[in-house]
């Protein structure tokens, strides 16, 4: 019993996020554009989160290199380090990781301060003033989280293999240039585009998602909470689907 | 008897959540330049009813005259134009708290008076602050402010873009009886200084004295009886005396 009421719990989410979903494209696109507010949430979406998605994308790229070496040291392969890096850092591992970084910190803060907003009426009162809050406050943020996602992967990556070529060195002596011309001379079109458009999808589902926790929230500031918390989870389980699916989609077109 | 063209007419409203009906056949007019205090007991009705009036609720059926326009019946964008005329004071008070007492005030002003200069923008805020004596807060944050100060700062948004109608609902909730005070004379002050009509919705016997020109009980999600204050102080009914005694 307990399993079919969650089932339809989970079903009736789904047709909600997909019906709110639904009305981004159907209303939250359309003029009056709130060009100022966009700019806004890119700033404290991308350009606030590049610290700490560098930070991390570092730290990634170091401690990959230092546990993938022993392993190719032991078949002799380790000149091919930086070509395995490079490789899974680009594909997988920096797309997937940065998303995930990015729900955690701005699902939950967009699920919070939407939620928050909701229960002291400050959506009410935006609504009353003669504001579409659903274009002021969720299509702005669902758009800067769909375009900052990328340039903050692109940069993370940047990161994880700085990290990388710190790695290589610490056991061995690699040049800066040769560190990179042989994780660039391992990379093809394949491995850089499809990796970079999957993020477009990452950081729209995460947009949608803390927006939708945020903007139905209700039950007071223990709903407020449970908005971030779930709009962390459920970004998180997402971003594993959307990777499943890319991931099939590229194989099916022989981008694999 | 001074006859005045109503400017808020609903009739016959129901609305209910679930199986609980909140306003049965509600019928009540409001005349321009005057204030209608609605009051009732918690829970019955009162923040719904200007909520419908608002639009932020849709009512089961009735209608809704505001300057004689059927406000469940718009569209979204005759309805902002409707809301251009109407300020609404919440309970909460409900100010962006990420911005400053400035923005808050230049929030409607940018949206709805786009071709202004920053000067004028700036001198409306100002202005705006003086009315209700707070324009030393102007760069402050709503965090800083006390609950009194933080209700006419909300008084000032509404009022930034000189509606014809103001909406209050439970103004003087969870202030101080000398801050509840201050509030009332900023209300009558108000109606006085821009000919605003008013829905006050409170059960605060001392705002409903100082503030009315007209009481309406609302009891069972009706109009049970209406009146001056004085009308029904002096009540024998004791649905009514129960609220003044």
């Amino acid at each position: 019993m307990a399993l079919r009421n969650d089932i339809a719990s989970f079903l009736e989410q789904t047709g909600l996020i997909g019906r709110f979903t639904g009305r981004f494209f159907s209303s939250g696109l359309k003029p009056r554009y709130e060009f100022r507010e966009l700019l806004a949430q890119c700033y404290i979406i991308g350009y606030q989160s590049l610290p700490l998605v560098g930070l991390t994308g570092f730290i990634m790229g170091l401690v990959l290199t230092m546990q993938l070496r022993p392993s190719l040291v032991d078949y002799g392969v380790q000149s091919q380090l930086p070509v395995m890096v490079g490789i899974a850092i680009v594909r997988e591992i920096g797309p997937v990781i940065t998303a995930l970084i990015f729900a955690g910190k701005i699902a939950s803060s967009i699920g919070a301060e939407l939620g928050s907003m909701k229960v002291t009426e400050q959506i009410d009162a935006m609504t009353v003033s003669g504001t579409n809050p659903f274009k002021y406050l969720v299509a702005t943020r669902v758009l800067a989280s769909t375009l900052m996602l990328p340039v903050l992967t692109v940069l993370g990556d940047a990161m994880s293999l700085y990290g990388a070529y710190i790695g290589v060195n610490i056991r061995s002596v690699t040049s800066f240039r040769l560190f990179f011309d042989q994780v660039f001379a391992s990379l093809n079109f394949g491995d850089v585009l499809p990796a970079v458009i999957k993020t477009f999808f990452f950081g729209f589902a995460v947009g949608v998602i803390g927006c939708y926790k945020g903007y139905f929230s209700s039950k007071g500031t223990r709903g407020v909470g449970h908005s971030a918390n779930s709009a962390v989870v459920l970004s998180s389980v997402v971003i594993f689907i959307i990777d499943l699916l890319a991931v099939q989609f590229t194989d099916l077109l022989g981008l694999n | 008897m001074e006859t005045r063209e109503p400017v808020i007419v609903v009739e016959h409203l129901f609305k209910s959540f679930g199986d609980n009906a909140v306003l049965k056949d509600f019928s009540l007019t409001v005349q321009a330049n005057e204030n209608v205090v609605v009051l009732g007991k918690s829970g019955s009705g009162k923040s719904v009813l200007i909520k419908c009036i608002i639009g932020l609720l849709k009512p089961e059926s009735g209608r809704i005259l505001v300057f004689g326009q059927d406000v469940p019946e718009l569209a979204e964008e005759e309805l902002d134009q409707v809301r251009m005329k109407i300020g609404f004071l919440f309970q909460g008070n409900a100010l962006y708290d990420s911005m400053t007492v400035r923005e808050n005030l230049e929030f409607p002003l940018r949206r709805h008076c786009i071709d202004y200069t920053q000067k004028k923008v700036d001198q409306l805020v100002m202005e705006a602050l003086e009315n209700v004596g707070l324009p030393h807060t102007v760069d402050m944050m709503p965090a800083e402010l006390s609950g009194g100060m933080l209700k006419r700062v909300a008084l000032a948004r509404t009022m930034i873009l000189q509606p014809e109608i103001i909406l209050y609902d439970e103004p003087t909730t969870g202030l101080d009886p000398v801050t509840a005070r201050e509030i009332d004379r900023l209300i009558v002050q108000l109606q006085h200084k821009f000919h605003t009509a008013s829905i006050i919705i409170t059960h605060d016997m001392h705002c409903v004295k100082n503030t009315a020109d007209r009481v309406a009980l609302l009891l069972d999600g009706r109009v049970y009886t209406e009146g001056t204050y004085q009308e029904l102080e002096n009540s024998g009914d004791k649905n009514v005396k129960q609220f003044f005694e």
